[in-house]
């Protein structure tokens, strides 16, 4: 029959957009692909090591939350994620790709280190209130080199920040090497171990607790920043459309260059928890990359720095987890990097599912399927 | 049905809860021309898009010549000759006309310019187009480069044309031109549907008209049949009254005085030259002219948002003033210079519609509330901080009532909303602040019938209240008959302003055409 053959050649899957969903919908939608996306790994672990997933999964959770020190650790990193990306969220909302937190970091990182090295002699409290202003202001300065130039000449953020990187990277090496103690061992070593100066305080006896603080801090000041002030608002605009910026009378230059200063010195304020707040020592590693996961982290979270919280400690949880597996599963880090992507591309994928359906041929026009299935689907079409 | 070209049973499309087109049975004739008429929103371009294998139906079926038929991409639909002509053209810029013509087909042919020339002169010569096979596209105008998408699916051999507002670009000649073309087409035995909101052109050319009211078939009647009247009621699903009021307005104010301006584009162009005109309180100045003539420039220019070169100059007069001068005129306000934010803060009423709605006027991503703020969100609030959401909020609802704006809530991001009612927001929002000189660019375009009128009637308003008007428009029937005078640019000079009343619409349309300057100067040599 004509239909009927007309009927074989219909695709075999198409994608459909979605209504709005209501948000325990949503939510339901990004567990299940997050759920899939566990099952998928699970079976890739079994495939390429023999061991039992969930004995995998269970050295997972002990390691990230396994014993109080632990626990710590991840809550530590997870704060200085956070706080890199709470950073990030004014120039992301504002449309500026700042790739450029790994250097602001960075440059934070030696101005605190170089504070503890020279200036151990003044205050405890005096000398962290100058290192944090130090420090977010050199992170401004490296947020303020590639802003202006964008709003002078219109150059292209995404490289000038990138390359900022490289010259923060060097910097740090030059610095460590200055620093180098003991001699020859090029590194810089725990600064001030005896004394401590310059080292965050323990609060109600937890060594943490003060990044725990500055960082819930930053994110509820930057959530009311970015939702209920003028700045906020301008930032909205200009991130939308230039043109209707100029509309509006707002000096594009000027936001674009306001706005750098503050998300380089909050990403500054990350190098400072990051040294005088975690590590106690400054590295080429201090900033280990965070400047780029944090890009994830800010997004995954729509630039809502409150969310960024949940997201921060997702990741954070993984990432202590995947250590220990590497350590206890007899795993190298690579596996449990691959096990953090798959994990995170599940995620990614739930974004797609919200807005988006799966059609199937003949009865399937309101069958959702899950995130699997659509995609061997799509290899099959 | 033999002699059925396109037969549409049952066809649904859905965009999320959106639907495009709901349950549409239509029949399209062998070697007619139809128009498929409806408002924007209607499902006239999705319908035909599911022809041209851009869309897929969710439902129903599709039969060409009676068979049924899947066409699952623009491949499928040339296979079974269909064409399509988008209101964006689908060239190649840095191609030639030729090369355009056999962009994606037959790999295996050899390019062979010769004989690809012979077969466009030969396209060209029974139909009446006229077409340089070498030229390339940024170098053909609006006009030329429809042209060329047309033969390129007459070379490829379609047999049934879908053009997408086919006039939309075009000046009243360059379509009577276009008519006649299509016109050649059909004796040739072609099949040719117009998607039009157009109610004269459909009129003019076509057999028969389909009409689409929200997503849903309404009917097919014989133009002959019909006018324009019938079409706009089978259209709205209600009876329209399709007079535009020119009221008069007593004792104009000279309210705005432009003079030598000039302006280059960020590419060094110069787009605007030498212009001078006076702007009056209490009247509608109309500007015609094809789109890209220096509209945009000259908006933007008076509004703070383009540069102009040395000379230039806007002088305001503020009818509120008490200095005087001895002609009893308002002393003025020179505005070149001045940003949008000093403009405001010298107590000049400017309002400006620009034509770039959401790129420009406001912001899709923020609700109506957010939207309000644009102009004066750090003079409104006390706080030296903090916004103040309180008046843009009431503003918002105000604004929603008295123009009908339809949202689900004055939170939900403008750019969900449809056209029309992202004008009206923008539309309603400028008129707020008490404007003495209100700007609009094609404050119209997209908009249905209603919303339009409801746009025409604003406008007389404001004028009846003093407010100087500057309608930057393309439909020139409306603007004929809206505005008291209209200024008419080519190439960015003003090229004639004729009065309102008067002016006839072939005046216009040679105005906006051919430059009287060049004209002197072909004369003189």
């Amino acid at each position: 029959m004509e239909a009927n053959l007309n009927h074989v050649h219909d695709p075999w899957v198409r994608i459909a957009k979605r209504d709005e969903l209501s948000f325990f919908t949503k939510l339901g939608i990004r567990i299940a692909i997050l759920a899939v996306g566990v099952i998928v790994c699970a079976v890739i672990i079994y495939i390429i090591t023999g061991l039992n997933p969930f004995a995998v999964y269970l050295t997972v959770v002990k390691g990230a939350f396994g014993t109080v020190r632990r626990v710590w650790a991840t809550v530590r990193e997870m704060m200085m994620l956070a706080c890199i990306a709470i950073g990030l969220a004014p120039a992301f909302k504002m449309k500026f790709w700042n790739i450029g937190a790994e250097g602001q970091v960075l440059i934070g990182g030696i101005v605190s280190a170089g504070c503890m090295i020279y200036l151990p002699f003044l205050p405890g409290s005096v000398l962290l209130l100058l290192m944090f202003v130090l420090s977010a202001a050199a992170g401004a300065l490296w947020g303020l080199v590639p802003a202006v130039f964008k709003a002078k000449w219109n150059t292209n953020e995404t490289l000038f920040t990138l390359m900022m990187n490289y010259i923060a990277i060097q910097l740090t090496a030059f610095f460590v090497s200055k620093w180098e103690n003991p001699k020859g061992s090029n590194t810089v070593g725990i600064i001030n171990s005896n004394t401590r100066a310059g080292w965050f305080p323990e609060i109600a006896g937890q060594q943490f607790m003060l990044n725990v603080i500055i960082v819930l801090v930053l994110a509820i000041l930057m959530n009311i920043y970015l939702k209920y002030t003028k700045h906020g608002y301008e930032i909205a605009v200009v991130g939308e459309s230039w043109n209707t910026a100029r509309y509006a009378g707002i000096n594009v230059g000027k936001i674009l260059i306001r706005t750098m200063l503050l998300s380089g010195a909050v990403c500054g304020i990350a190098g400072f928890l990051a040294v005088s707040g975690a590590s106690h020592t400054i590295s080429t590693s201090t900033a280990g990359g965070r400047g780029f996961t944090a890009i994830i982290v800010a997004w995954l979270a729509k630039f809502d720095s409150l969310t960024m919280l949940f997201i921060s400690l997702m990741l954070a949880f993984f990432d202590s987890g995947a250590n220990e597996i590497a350590s206890k599963c007899g795993l190298n880090d690579y596996a449990s990097d691959m096990i953090i992507g798959i994990i995170l591309f599940f995620i990614l994928a739930g974004d797609f599912f919200v807005n988006y359906r799966l059609v199937f041929r003949k009865k399937a026009s309101s069958v959702i399927k899950d995130g699997n299935s659509g995609v061997s689907g799509k290899e099959a079409a | 049905m033999a002699d059925a070209a396109i037969e549409f049973k049952n066809v649904t499309k859905r965009f999320g809860s959106v639907v495009a087109n709901d349950h549409v049975s239509m029949t399209v004739n062998k070697g007619e021309i139809l128009s498929l008429l409806g408002e924007n929103g209607s499902g006239k371009t999705s319908l035909m898009n599911m022809l041209s294998g851009i869309y897929f139906p969710d439902e129903g079926e599709i039969f060409i010549n009676g068979e049924p038929v899947t066409i699952r991409d623009p491949k499928d639909a040339y296979a079974l000759k269909i064409g399509m002509v988008h209101q964006h053209f689908k060239l190649v810029d840095v191609f030639t006309a030729a090369e355009n013509l056999i962009v994606g087909i037959d790999p295996g042919k050899k390019l062979d310019r010769k004989e690809i020339a012979g077969e466009i002169k030969d396209i060209c010569d029974k139909y009446g187009f006229v077409i340089d096979p070498g030229k390339k596209v940024y170098d053909m105008s609006v006009s030329e480069k429809q042209t060329l998408e047309i033969v390129k699916m007459l070379y490829r051999g379609a047999d049934i044309l879908i053009l997408d507002e086919p006039t939309a670009v075009l000046t009243p000649q360059e379509s009577e031109h276009l008519f006649s073309v299509i016109k050649n087409m059909k004796k040739d035995g072609k099949t040719v549907i117009i998607i039009t909101h157009k109610l004269h052109e459909v009129l003019s050319v076509s057999d028969r008209v389909a009409i689409l009211r929200k997503g849903k078939y309404i009917e097919t009647v014989l133009t002959g049949e019909a006018d324009e009247e019938k079409l706009t009621e089978l259209m709205v699903g209600r009876h329209v009254e399709l007079n535009i009021e020119r009221p008069e307005v007593k004792n104009k104010e000279l309210r705005l005085s432009v003079k030598n301006l000039n302006c280059v584009n960020s590419e060094d162009q110069q787009v605007l030259f030498d212009i001078n005109f006076d702007l009056y309180g209490g009247e509608i100045l109309g500007i015609a002219g094809i789109s890209g003539n220096g509209q945009k420039e000259l908006l933007e220019a008076i509004a703070g948002l383009q540069k102009t070169q040395s000379g230039a100059s806007v002088v305001y007069y503020d009818p509120e003033s008490d200095k005087k001068d001895d002609d009893g005129k308002s002393a003025g306000m020179e505005m070149i210079g001045l940003s949008p934010r000093m403009i405001r803060e010298k107590g000049i009423h400017l309002s400006f519609v620009p034509e770039d709605r959401l790129g420009m006027g406001l912001v899709g991503s923020m609700g109506m509330t957010e939207n309000m703020m644009i102009r004066d969100y750090s003079t409104a609030s006390k706080s030296l901080l903090f916004t103040d959401k309180k008046k843009p909020r009431e503003l918002a609802e105000e604004i929603k009532e008295s123009l009908g704006v339809v949202t689900p809530d004055i939170s939900t991001p403008v750019s969900r909303l449809s056209g029309g009612n992202v004008q009206k927001v923008l539309v309603g929002r400028e008129i707020a602040v008490a404007p003495t000189v209100l700007m609009t660019a094609y404050a119209v375009r997209g908009l249905d019938i209603n919303t339009s009128y409801t746009i025409y009637d604003l406008l007389n308003e404001q004028k009846k209240k003093g407010v100087a008007i500057i309608y930057v428009g393309e439909d020139l029937d409306v603007i004929l008959a809206l505005c008291d005078r209209i200024l008419v640019l080519c190439d960015g000079h003003v090229n004639g302003i004729l009065n309102g009343a008067e002016a006839r619409k072939e005046e216009v349309g040679l105005l906006m055409t051919e430059l009287k300057e060049k004209r002197r100067e072909e004369i003189a040599e």
